[in-house]
């Protein structure tokens, strides 16, 4: 025997163990069951929000407002993807899910950030989506729930990885596509359907976590017979868009999920003449049989695109003594909405303006219903100017309630206002193309004359509907920021072009710490426990809607802002 | 059933059915493929949808016409949305040089996709001959290239060579460079 083949031998029985003990220190996978969704573990980030009723809250206080200053990160990895990263690190007892633009999912150690597997989808060369990102997967049982940008949903084995089955839901050269997290509830996978630029017939639909067989779908625009129907003319419900972009919320009382829809298309309002049900609404669906229950339209025949992306977050508010299940919505409309949530319907509390908005000239004290400023509107061949922007008051990002502040956070767009102009012919429906009605060229977003912050964030006490605090960004940064807050008294987020990812003091707004990052945040944040350590993790990684708005400001700002591109996944703790 | 087919029910009592192919798999691959050197191209929208293009079709300081490539027997590459192609004439003293080899007495087509995300209905900006992009803002210079001139595109629009034959536009050989979106 030469030494070699002495040494080598020795040496494999050295780094045997090694290799054992790097296999075992991935985390046992733990199945995430009905249960576990209903009670998430406080160490744990099950689901996009945190929990079901969409508060974006972690009741972990070992990060908190004496030594958040210390934060400082301990990980990071890089997705290899451009464009906007929009997803939640989840985490299930150490191991952690991600998703990227392309939908890429990266399950990693929660503690070290060693890959454990990475799914990597391919796509059709002549694949679209205008919307480049994903907004999160879904976890139940031992699976990976996905929705894809060519119309999929896609089950992964939750250990490995590997593709147990897919569902197509959509056609895709029709311009339907996902960009949204699956809802899962009552043994279903729920999703929505974007493209309302592009003529397509918003959906939600559900398949079965089981066996990926289509359980039902339900379009937001009700089709002949349905009611709702009347509020569209002719063919116009066909191809009328009411895109569902957002994971709806669920109430698991009352057995109900609520889902927030966007706007109706083409844009000008004389283009679909009518209210346009279900448009700009939040709809009450069950998750068994996608029947809608109820549904309350914040404001009717939209022509100023504003999708109500967002669902409403579940919380308790107090009124006049009484204790009201509410539906709470900072939409981007502009008005912070308040709704009471019941087994039948949904009933109107108030609303009133988080930010400047010169559309509405008043809203009903009944029902809720606006009227308008007519000369507002956009029509066919016409030019409107109006506020806030056709971003509105707040888009996409989700706002964050603290039960311990008892107090809701709103990722805000103050002093913004647009000019959209009308297409004077708006070509006939083909699939596939643009069907919006505005010479995209000529819109205009800029800041009110005198405006000293465009991005705040804002607090607001539910039960005496005042603001608290509000924090305005410097130097006239937006706002593109998920929030998220914690037991620790704390509110994180980003969403500004200057690429900081900050901490506020919950109850002052004061900003406590903050952490320059590669790219830009407009991703949500959330936070978890593993061996006794809090952590806050964030994916870093501009694009989409917020590298517009950025680009448009530019534009009428004759500024030269730009933010790098390319996704990071960030994770803090206290040293 | 199978919309590529058409299937006739022979009266031959033996219950025999003939399938005949409406669309042949060489046909399908016409309508995927690429333009490729002798195409036309059609009108793709509109009231002058499907007509073949000519030259006095396309005028100086005219917005740019949406058009699909169409081969030699006939059949339109609609196919993929990554045949759609945008052509516009201008004054060839305004193009750079390479830009003018590729031109045809003016005219200039480029891929209607944009290299970003893959949106398509670029808008066009008459006084600086450039194409924009209404996802995301890129904008491209049709005079020299289609090059990137704003916006996140990371590369310009590929341009379809063109010759004019008996007065007809005519494809005078492929992309220049991939259509579409090219991932890292």
């Amino acid at each position: 025997m030469t030494l070699l083949n002495k040494v080598v031998p020795a040496l494999a029985a050295l780094l045997l163990p090694l290799a054992v003990q790097a296999q075992q220190k991935t985390p046992e996978y733990t199945p995430v069951t009905e249960a576990r969704l209903l009670k998430p573990e406080a160490h744990n980030w099950l689901m996009l929000r945190g929990n079901y009723n969409g508060q974006g809250y972690s009741p972990l206080d070992k990060i908190n407002t004496t030594n958040v200053k210390r934060l400082v990160p301990v990980w990071s990895y890089s997705t290899g993807q451009l464009e906007g990263h929009q997803a939640p690190p989840l985490v299930n007892n150490g191991i952690m899910f991600i998703t990227t633009p392309r939908n890429q999912v990266l399950a990693l150690n929660a503690k070290t950030g060693a890959l454990i597997w990475r799914y990597q989808r391919e796509f059709a060369e002549d694949v679209s989506h205008p919307h480049p990102t994903s907004r999160g997967v879904a976890l139940f049982n031992d699976k990976v729930y996905l929705a894809t940008m060519d119309a999929f949903v896609v089950c992964l084995d939750a250990r490995t990885g590997k593709m147990v089955w897919e569902t197509k839901l959509g056609e895709n050269k029709a311009n339907y596509y996902f960009t949204l997290a699956p809802l899962i509830a009552k043994g279903k996978v729920m999703v929505g359907s974007s493209g309302g630029e592009y003529g397509i017939r918003g959906f939600i639909a559900a398949v079965d976590a089981e066996t990926g067989k289509e359980a039902w779908r339900t379009y937001m625009i009700p089709g002949p017979g349905e009611p709702g129907h009347e509020t569209w003319q002719g063919d116009q419900w066909k191809t009328g868009g009411v895109s569902v972009w957002v994971t709806g919320h669920y109430d698991p009382k009352l057995n109900l999920t609520y889902w927030g829809t966007g706007n109706a298309g083409p844009w000008p309002s004389d283009a679909h003449p009518g209210d346009n049900l279900y448009a700009t609404s939040v709809v009450a669906i069950e998750p068994e049989t996608g029947k809608i229950r109820s549904h309350h339209q914040y404001h009717w025949n939209d022509n100023w695109d504003w999708d109500e992306v967002s669902p409403p977050l579940l919380i308790d508010i107090k009124r006049a003594g009484r204790t009201i299940p509410a539906l709470v919505h900072p939409a981007r409309n502009g008005y912070l909405w308040m709704l009471e949530r019941k087994q039948d319907g949904i009933g109107f509390v108030d609303a009133k303006a988080y930010v400047k908005q010169n559309v509405f000239t008043a809203i009903d004290p009944k029902t809720g219903r606006p009227s308008y400023d007519m000369d507002k509107r956009l029509l066919v061949g016409k030019t409107t100017t109006f506020c806030p922007s056709h971003w509105g008051g707040k888009d996409w990002p989700p706002a964050a309630f603290n039960p311990k502040t008892n107090l809701l956070y709103i990722p805000a767009h103050e002093n913004l206002c647009s000019t959209l102009v009308g297409e004077a012919k708006i070509a006939a429906y083909a699939p596939g193309k643009r069907y919006v009605g505005t010479e995209a060229a000529k819109t205009r977003v800029f800041p009110q004359e005198g405006a000293k912050n465009i991005g705040e964030v804002q607090a607001w006490d539910l039960n005496s509907g005042k603001r608290v605090w509000t924090y305005p960004f410097p130097d006239m940064n937006i706002n593109w920021g998920p929030l998220l807050t914690t037991a620790g008294g704390l509110v994180f987020g980003g969403g500004s072009a200057d690429r900081k990812f900050r901490a506020l003091d919950a109850r002052s707004g004061k900003l406590l710490w903050e952490f320059v990052t590669n790219s830009g945040i407009t991703a949500v944040p959330s936070s978890y426990m593993v061996d006794g350590v809090q952590y806050i993790a964030v994916q870093s990684g501009w694009g989409v809607d917020a590298q517009k708005m950025v680009a448009r400001l530019n534009g009428s700002m004759k500024t030269n802002v730009s933010v790098p591109q390319g996704g990071v996944v960030w994770v803090f703790a206290v040293k | 059933m199978n919309d590529r087919r058409l299937v006739l029910r022979v009266a031959t009592g033996s219950g025999l059915a003939l399938v005949l192919p409406r669309t042949s798999g060489a046909q399908v691959r016409a309508r995927d493929a690429r333009p490729q050197e002798g195409d036309r191209f059609v009108v793709a929208a509109g009231d002058s949808k499907g007509t073949v293009v000519r030259l006095p079709d396309l005028q100086t300081g005219s917005p740019p016409l949406s058009v699909l490539p169409r081969d030699p027997s006939g059949t339109i590459r609609d196919g993929s949305r990554l045949n759609q192609i945008l052509m516009v004439r201008l004054d060839e003293t305004r193009m750079s040089a390479a830009t003018r080899t590729r031109s045809a007495q003016g005219v200039l087509a480029y891929s209607a996709v944009c290299t970003h995300t893959g949106c398509d209905g670029l808008s066009w900006a008459a006084e600086t001959l450039r194409f924009r992009c209404p996802c995301h803002e890129s904008e491209f210079d049709a005079a020299d290239g289609a090059r990137v001139v704003g916006g996140p595109a990371p590369r310009r629009l590929p341009a379809l060579p063109l010759k004019i034959v008996d007065d007809y536009v005519v494809a005078a050989a492929t992309f220049s460079a991939r259509a579409g979106v090219i991932q890292p």
